[in-house]
């Protein structure tokens, strides 16, 4: 093994599981169950109407085989689809949270705590299938701001769901959107008024812990017209030798001059060495720029997953929209991703960025698959697509598939690629200066994700970077 | 008497994919000198230089280097550079999105971290390296620039160079930092070494031309061939081998030590 080898296979931090009494609905998948999600979480009729008929449409559905991953067949009805902590129906203040639970957020480094919480950033800590707490909620409500889990606001502002959930990702969108749709438990719900700058970051922060149990989780964020603001999620899971499937949904709405940054920083249980374990992330993230001069900007540091699946998408229907992606994944040991962005271009004068660095070590194999649409409409649209491809050691893989479709020829389409290796001799050039094999490879790794990390929130950027270090560390020599 | 030499190599044996490049270097230098070590092409100079640094791709097959009256090959690369040793690369290798003044910052803070200085932080970092501009009269147009990336050959030369008089090493390698440069990029080169040429520095300059020595004029002279010192001399060697060519010193038979 190289040094650079040798500093990848790094244990994962974040494996240790919380004991903490759960109640969780028998492994299996059917109406009843899902009958039964949909009381516990105290929904509206329309709700579980919504639920089955998305059910309805799965079961007529086939799992998706087109991307570059490989996995044994998953079993849906050997999961369990609700896992709770048990505590009181409803807790009023943070006093009232098992502090079991709060202890295991601080173990992660998400203090929830009154007197520990993470200046100028609220919280939502989902624990399995419901969400915990949520910091800040009473601040943001002066700026109009709403912040609470999807599974409140389906009963305290159902208006507002009901008008936008599934406009984005429709129900039948694809297999994985399907179930979730049918199943999801608990996420994260943001609404931002017109004209408001939201005050604070708002971020959510899941844990899996529950074995056994897929997390389905629902994200929707609506940016009123002019209003902004900047969204991170965070994940990690217990180190488990069963994998555990995650198959989310992400929509974001952006209307009139709205602007929405949506971070995440992807850090589920990957697996071990040969492959045992690890999540199965199977996620469908979509954002609709709805209004004139509106912004959607995804960035993504996906370190975590044995398979990750996920294409952050922008529909750019206002005029003048624009559509970011900037992304750095990476694959250790034997970790798969195939992983990218589709842009749509519909408005007219819409932009878009693709900014993707994938990194390779170990057995991993990292695929980005892209695709820019250029819509007959959109005259005067513009993208620009740089993937780069980093691989560490000789036993990892890295595969591009850019699709661009373009049907107006007033187009103006970029794209760059490269694909490098780090080298004994950029790391000895680095020794040979006084720096450690370990502060060599973080320096290259860094400088090569530099454009993505710069687009990070300042309070995720550090961190991000320690995140890559730690999950490449022992993979060069 | 030893420990009058800094950097003492004896009969040092090395190759590279199995082929042996160097059959039996000896060299002595003393603290404070400047020698220079010249040759043909494939006669070893840089591998002398790549060995001295630690490079990887180069094993040791036989022989001995001491610096500073330690086991060189004992130590790692790191290690070498951290107790003084520096390489002027031929080839400099880019780092994207890493800045020149961050990578200058980080190697000299792993150095005063061995020492157990306190390490600088960004704006103690600043000062020292504009003094250090300042004292070889460069400006600091491309400190923020990432390391050698989209550098002219004689940028990156002349980033060796500053690299050099920041990390201020006991001991610096020149491994051909005239290769590539014209001659107004090789004077500015050599006025910044003469610069940092002092009593406490010893330098290693390899070097395929002449031209350089003009410059920077060493202390000794030593032509390499085959693997093996074949001459030595003081300065006027330069001008002789510049005249006669290599063919002159090619070694028959034995070596000359």
């Amino acid at each position: 093994m190289t040094s650079i080898e040798a500093q990848v296979l790094q244990p994962y931090k974040y494996g240790f599981v919380t004991d903490i009494e759960s109640e969780s609905v028998p492994p299996g998948l059917s109406e009843d169950v899902i009958r039964l999600i949909s009381a516990k979480k105290g929904e509206p009729e329309w709700m579980l109407e919504w639920r089955l008929k998305a059910y309805r449409h799965w079961l007529t559905m086939t799992e998706p085989t087109w991307a570059n991953v490989k996995y044994g067949p998953i079993d849906y009805q050997a999961i369990s689809y609700y896992a709770a902590p048990k505590q009181r129906p409803k807790v009023e203040s943070l006093d009232e949270v098992d502090p079991k639970l709060l202890e295991t957020f601080e173990k992660l480094g998400i203090p929830i705590a009154e007197q520990k919480r993470l200046a100028g950033v609220a919280v939502d800590a989902v624990f399995d299938s419901v969400s915990v707490a949520t910091t800040f909620r009473a601040e943001l409500a002066k700026f109009g701001v709403i912040f609470c889990p999807i599974s409140e606001a389906i009963r305290e502002h159902p208006d507002l769901v009901r008008q936008y959930l599934g406009t984005v990702v429709p129900t039948n969108d694809n297999f994985f959107a399907a179930l979730n749709s049918a199943v999801f438990t608990d996420g994260s719900f943001a609404f931002i008024p017109k004209g408001v700058r939201c005050p604070l970051e708002l971020s959510t922060y899941f844990r899996i812990n529950a074995s056994s149990t897929g997390q389905f989780e629902r994200t929707l964020i609506i940016a009123e017209e002019g209003s902004h603001v900047s969204y991170l999620e965070g994940c990690s899971a217990p180190t488990r030798d069963e994998n555990q499937l995650h198959a989310a949904v992400v929509e974001l709405v952006a209307l009139d001059n709205a602007q929405i940054k949506y971070s995440t920083i992807q850090n589920w249980y990957p697996g071990d060495e040969a492959g045992k374990g690890g999540i199965y992330n199977f996620v469908t993230k979509r954002g609709a720029c709805r209004g004139r001069n509106s912004k959607i900007s995804w960035t993504q540091v996906e370190t975590g997953s044995a398979i990750t699946w996920k294409y952050p998408g922008c529909l750019l229907q206002g005029d003048g929209s624009i559509g970011e992606f900037y992304s750095v994944a990476v694959t250790n040991h034997r970790q798969q991703a195939d992983t990218g962005t589709k842009m749509i271009h519909i408005g007219k004068n819409t932009k878009s960025t693709i900014v993707s660095k994938g990194i390779s070590a170990g057995h991993g194999q990292n695929t980005y698959r892209g695709l820019v649409k250029i819509m007959k409409g959109a005259e005067g649209a513009r993208n620009y697509s740089q993937c780069d491809s980093m691989l560490i050691g000789d036993q990892c893989g890295a595969h591009t598939f850019p699709y661009i479709d373009v049907r107006n020829s007033s187009a103006i389409m970029e794209h760059e690629a490269s694909t490098s290796k780090i080298g004994e001799d950029q790391i000895f050039y680095c020794k040979q200066r006084g720096l450690s094999a370990e502060d060599a490879v973080s320096m290259i790794v860094n400088g090569f994700c530099k454009e993505v990390f710069k687009e990070l929130p300042m309070e995720f950027a550090v961190e991000a970077q320690n995140l890559l270090g730690i999950s490449l560390e022992g993979s060069v020599g | 008497m030893t420990d009058r030499f800094l950097l003492e190599i004896e009969d040092l044996h090395a190759s590279v994919e199995g082929t042996e490049i160097l059959r039996g270097v000896s060299l002595r230098v003393g603290t404070g000198e400047v020698h220079a070590v010249m040759g043909p092409n494939g006669s070893g100079k840089s591998t002398l230089a790549q060995v001295l640094a630690g490079h990887p791709a180069y094993k040791v097959t036989g022989g001995s280097v001491r610096y500073d009256g330690k086991d060189l090959l004992e130590l790692d690369p790191e290690e070498r550079a951290r107790e003084g040793m520096f390489l002027a690369f031929q080839y400099p290798v880019a780092i994207r999105g890493i800045t020149n003044s961050y990578f200058l910052r980080s190697a000299v803070n792993a150095i005063r971290k061995h020492k157990g200085e306190p390490e600088l932080d960004p704006l103690d970092f600043l000062q020292v390296l504009e003094d250090k501009l300042k004292a070889i009269g460069w400006d600091d147009s491309f400190m923020n620039r990432a390391v050698n990336e989209g550098f002219s050959g004689g940028e990156k030369k002349r980033n060796e160079i500053l690299q050099l008089a920041v990390l201020e090493p006991r001991l610096a390698i020149l491994d051909e930092t005239d290769s590539g440069l014209d001659i107004d990029a090789l004077k500015t080169v050599a006025q910044a070494v003469n610069m940092l040429r002092s009593p406490q520095r010893s330098f290693v300059v390899v070097t395929h031309y002449q031209r350089l020595l003009n410059y920077i004029v060493p202390d000794y002279v030593h032509v390499l061939a085959e693997g093996r010192i074949v001459k030595s001399g003081g300065k006027e060697l330069a001008l002789t081998l510049e005249e006669k060519g290599y063919d002159w010193v090619k070694p028959v038979g034995a070596a000359v030590s």
